[in-house]
């Protein structure tokens, strides 16, 4: 092979391929004619960082589920799926695509940075935003939309229920290590409330940046110089856990309590049992719960890596399955005009699923379920390797989470 | 590597080939017959392709385009191979989207707020590492763009992690509004296309003339009695101004601006958009530009395999077409682009 032609070549596999792209890139006008009949959900969620295993496949595993669940009532259904690797531009420009190239809703959106840049996008285009991931009370607060269903947990109840429960049992000196973005700050900020509340005191906070931070031992030693009783993990997923692991080697969780205000099942095996026995956290939902909950684990298992559903997941399921309800309900050419309408019929349509059981979506588009405070089982406690929990207390609906009129959500005002 | 780079960069635009002013003088504005032909392609391209592709796709382009025009300048035509590129892009994004969200100025006031804060940063920047050449430079550069991304991490106005979200687009003038992707479509064209010309016309200027001597020779400029390292800074805040434009318009089209943008793969990202498209060129930063964020946009469904078949392409570039795409193509047609 002479170099002239092994060059020429070359430069003509590359025109090839630029112009194969331009092709490729072409379709996204004629989507929006072939999809009248057709409800596309896009489940955007980490596939590739810290958060996967709380999110993730299983996401879209319990998405599907719930597609699947709801069977065909005279329109089809299409599960999309992408990637923001929790970075707000990466989810914000893919977002803004799906919706141009007509995807109906969004449906998980973990990572709250990100969960608040697909917001106003939503909102702008007016399609809609079932999140499920994202914690930030924000969401049904001071950035509440029209457009968005915020379904399975937020940062309010999360503090409420476990924050509460470590100050009544003495821990009322607190000690921050906050994930350094609007998830962590609006977790601080809510736990900071009750703690204050209930007459404790925060000593001080470390903000870890995020994401990319896996040593936290620096943090870790300016939590014990506060002399705080409680260190409060104001981050989740792979960071508490890193965390704890962190604070056990340094022997923190002798001389104080370790406090994980957001933590899942995916979470506790990752630490392990043995690391993680006596933790108090809280969640909206938990496979062994009941009934309900052990069917549903048991149908989507095989389809979910063979793990019981996290919370998040779960809440894809229900969010999905009630959208898909409601699309029923008001026909899908109404359900495709606008965002806003159908997001209102699904908050006058009560909610009922396997996962979380009855409930209903208030005004400011908060999901109203039951919040239950659990401790990790001790290893003699456990029976198989997905037992973790005991049931501490169950929060009901309307008092786990935020009052509708403390959150500034300006559609209650109106 | 840097230093090779710039060396290259020497090589690539065909050193021998030095055309003086009278060359240049042929044609319409300093544009040969073969410039002007490939004008008037990407003038239609700028024009038709809004009616095929997604515009918003096409918007990013344009940006990115504008980005590498503007590190071309500094690269190709100095010779100075800057690291830290990123700065300038991102805080003119940063500035930009908090003076049309916060402040509320219309687009074209936020995006001369964006440059002019590029342009304040390129100032002391460019003052203090156009002291030092080859990796020196680059390494200085890249220093001082880590000490902004810092800062734009803890600074409040960047919403850290969150970055500045919900940037409104406003309306132009006040009269036209920008909400249409097409309508912001047909600015962000002309910003490019503008940027572009003004690009072309500092090149083939008296003071472009005498930035092409100093990277052919810069003692020789010197012993011609050039202050050379006047032109050197000058030429290093034109490109960090450019560059805060394309990171204000950027800004202003995703209403979101973040990290991302001042973090220093952006910095190297736009060098391999350069090289890919050819060093030195006037053509081939936009060429280099639209081959890497198409890649990015339609290959995104391979997650992590997007940096390894960018990184094999930079290979293949260094390896096998060390003029860039349109380096080697103006080769292949013996005219310059």
């Amino acid at each position: 092979m002479t170099n002239g032609t092994g060059r020429r070549g070359l430069l003509a596999m590359a025109g090839a391929a630029g112009i194969g792209t331009g092709i490729g890139g072409r379709p996204w006008r004629s989507a929006r004619a072939q999809a009248a009949n057709t409800i596309r959900l896009g489940v955007i969620t980490d596939m590739s960082g810290l958060y996967r295993d709380s999110v993730g496949p299983g996401s879209v595993a319990l998405t599907q589920q719930a597609v699947q669940e709801f069977g065909n009532r005279g329109f089809q259904i299409e599960v999309l799926q992408a990637d923001h690797q929790n970075r707000p531009d990466v989810g914000a420009n893919l977002v803004r695509q799906w919706f141009d190239q007509g995807v109906d809703a969004v449906v998980d959106v973990p990572t709250s940075s990100v969960a608040l840049a697909v917001n106003q996008i939503a909102r702008e285009k007016n399609r809609i935003h079932l999140n499920s991931g994202a914690a930030t009370s924000d969401l049904t607060g001071s950035q509440c939309s029209p457009n968005t269903v915020h379904w399975t947990y937020d940062t309010y109840m999360l503090a409420k229920s476990t924050a509460a429960a470590v100050v009544r049992q003495g821990g009322d000196s607190w000690f921050f290590i906050t994930a350094d973005y609007a998830f962590g700050h609006a977790l601080e900020r809510d736990t900071t409330a009750f703690v204050r509340g209930m007459g404790g005191r925060v000593l001080g906070t470390a903000r870890t940046p995020f994401p990319g931070t896996t040593d936290f031992s620096a943090f870790l030693l300016q939590a014990q110089a506060s002399r705080a009783k409680v260190l409060g993990f104001a981050n989740a997923s792979t960071d508490t856990v890193n965390c704890i692991k962190g604070a056990r080697e340094f022997g923190l969780h002798r001389s104080m309590r370790l406090a994980a205000l957001l933590m899942d099942v995916v979470a506790v095996r990752a630490l392990g049992i043995e690391a993680g026995q006596g933790l108090l956290l809280t969640e909206s939902f938990y496979w062994d719960l009941n009934d309900r909950t052990r069917a549903l684990t048991a149908r989507v298992r095989a389809r979910n890596q063979d793990r019981p559903p996290a919370m998040v997941q779960a809440g894809c399921y229900g969010v999905t399955l009630h959208y898909l309800k409601t699309v029923a309900e008001m026909g899908i050419a109404a359900a495709k005009a606008g965002g806003v309408e159908t997001v209102n019929r699904m908050k006058a349509l009560p909610c009922d699923d396997d996962a979380f059981g009855a409930g209903y979506i208030r005004a400011d588009g908060r999901k109203i379920h039951p919040g239950y405070l659990f401790q990790v089982k001790s290893p003699e406690e456990s029976t198989s390797p997905w037992d973790v929990y005991k049931l501490v207390t169950t929060t009901p609906g309307d008092d786990a989470f935020r009052p509708l009129n403390e959150g500034g959500c300006a559609l209650v005002r109106s | 590597m840097p230093a090779d780079t710039t060396m290259t960069a020497g090589a690539a635009t065909g050193a021998p080939e030095f055309q003086g002013p009278a060359a240049e003088a042929e044609g319409f504005w300093g544009f040969s017959r073969a410039q002007l032909a490939a004008l008037g392609v990407m003038i239609v391209f700028l024009a038709v392709a809004p009616f095929f592709l997604y515009p918003v796709f096409l918007m990013k382009l344009l940006c990115f385009a504008l980005f590498a025009c503007a590190f071309n300048l500094l690269i190709g035509y100095v010779g100075l191979l800057s690291f830290g590129h990123a700065a300038y892009f991102g805080m003119g994004g940063y500035v930009a989207g908090h003076a049309a969200k916060v402040w509320g100025l219309s687009p074209e006031l936020a995006i001369i707020a964006g440059a002019a804060a590029a342009a304040l940063i390129g100032l002391p920047f460019g003052w203090l590492a156009i002291r030092r050449a080859g990796i020196y430079f680059a390494m200085i550069t890249l220093a001082l763009a880590q000490m902004v991304y810092f800062f734009c991490v803890q600074a409040p106005f960047t919403g850290g992690e969150d970055g500045i979200q919900a940037i409104p687009r406003g309306s132009l003038f006040g009269v036209v509004p920008l909400n249409s992707d097409m309508s912001m479509y047909w600015l962000v064209a002309g910003i490019f296309l503008a940027g572009f010309l003004l690009i072309h016309r500092i090149i083939h200027s008296p003071y472009g003339q005498v930035l092409k001597s100093i990277r052919e020779n810069e003692p020789r400029a010197i012993s011609l009695g050039y202050r050379t390292e006047d032109y050197k800074l000058m030429a290093f805040v034109l490109s960090a101004t450019l560059a805060g434009v394309a990171g204000a318009t950027k800004s202003l089209v995703f209403g979101i601006a973040t990290l991302t943008d001042v973090h220093w793969s952006m910095s190297g990202e736009v060098v391999l958009m350069s090289l890919v498209g050819g060093l030195g060129t006037i053509f081939g930063p936009m060429v280099g530009a639209a081959v890497i964020v198409t890649m990015q946009n339609y290959l995104a469904e391979m997650g992590a395999w997007v940096t390894v078949i960018q990184g094999a392409i930079f290979v293949l570039c260094v390896m096998v077409f060390r003029r860039g795409l349109i380096g080697e193509i103006g080769n292949l047609l013996k005219v310059k682009l």
